[in-house]
């Protein structure tokens, strides 16, 4: 019966499953990439439409969303060095707060696109339908990028459902937080992509 | 089962990336209420990336973690500067 007793050795590769979530997020800067490059070109040819376009946008909302991601990045950095550490009620205690700033993020995003919606500043609505091509293409790169990161931020969140669940479990633990570890990075990477998405969209002239 | 050695960061020096991330979100609205022309775009792209190596370093880690995934990064980088610049020549010669 001395089978029964054999020690359970767990095949695991931390690294690779880092570098394995690195090489995944080139693919997401590539996605990004290609549309900020679209967005210089244009912003290149139509500098006046752009910037008119920008100052459409509610400044104060884009503040206040890049200081709420850039919390939730805090957060979530906390939360790994937390874990590190054995102290799982910081741990998930910060990583609800992340959660939390998904949502005021999100709700945001909803009340900055509902007033635009309500003008008729949006694709096929009637104050879109009278602006300069070029501007039109503004909001088109606008929503379309805003929303694939809000898309972002939602799935990021639910990522961190899944942490915060695997912890409750006692899967990811103080010497076991390779999961951990990638959906912040994941977050991060949201937060990043916004740092370059705010002042380009926001702060024009 | 052989770990690699995790180097933790501590609560304090997050808190501390954290507020010198909002000193430069500061920044970058308040310049951009200045008008300084067709620097704007390029003080705020500065600032931007500033931020965005700050966040990488620290927070994703890259600064204490094995220096391959540094190189992998900035190579990633690097094309896509490529890119940007070899397509901004093409239309600014048209």
């Amino acid at each position: 019966m001395s089978a029964t007793t054999a020690i359970h050795d767990e095949h695991r590769d931390d690294f690779g499953a880092k570098m394995g979530m690195w090489l995944f997020l080139f693919t997401e800067l590539l996605l990004f990439g290609g549309l900020f490059l679209v967005y210089t070109i244009y912003r290149f040819l139509n500098p006046e439409d752009f910037a008119h376009g920008g100052h459409e946008l509610n400044l104060f909302v884009g503040t206040v969303n890049t200081v709420v991601l850039l919390t939730s990045s805090m957060t979530v950095a906390v939360s790994i060095s937390a874990i590190q550490k054995g102290n799982k009620k910081l741990a998930l205690s910060m990583l609800w707060v992340t959660i939390a700033a998904a949502l005021v993020f999100m709700v945001n995003k909803y009340f900055e696109w509902g007033h635009k919606f309500e003008i008729g500043l949006y694709p096929g609505g009637d104050l879109f339908a009278t602006l300069p091509p070029a501007e039109r293409l503004f909001f088109l790169l606008y929503y379309f990028m805003t929303g694939l990161h809000g898309l972002h931020v939602i799935i990021g969140a639910i990522l961190i459902l899944f942490v915060i669940r695997e912890i409750n479990k006692g899967i990811i633990q103080h010497d076991n937080f390779a999961f951990h570890e990638n959906a912040g990075l994941y977050w991060h990477l949201v937060d990043l992509i916004w740092i370059y998405l705010f002042p380009l969209m926001y702060l024009i002239h | 089962m052989e770990h690699e050695k995790h180097h933790i960061v501590s609560y304090t020096s997050h808190l501390w990336i954290w507020v010198i991330l909002l000193v430069f979100t500061v920044i970058t609205v308040g310049v951009a209420e200045i008008d300084l022309q067709k620097l704007t775009v390029v003080v705020a792209l500065a600032v931007a990336t500033v931020k965005a190596v700050i966040v990488g370093a620290y927070f994703m880690h890259l600064k204490f973690d094995n220096k391959m995934l540094t190189i992998m990064a900035s190579l990633v980088l690097l094309i896509f500067t490529v890119f940007l610049t070899i397509t901004l020549i093409d239309y600014a010669l048209r």
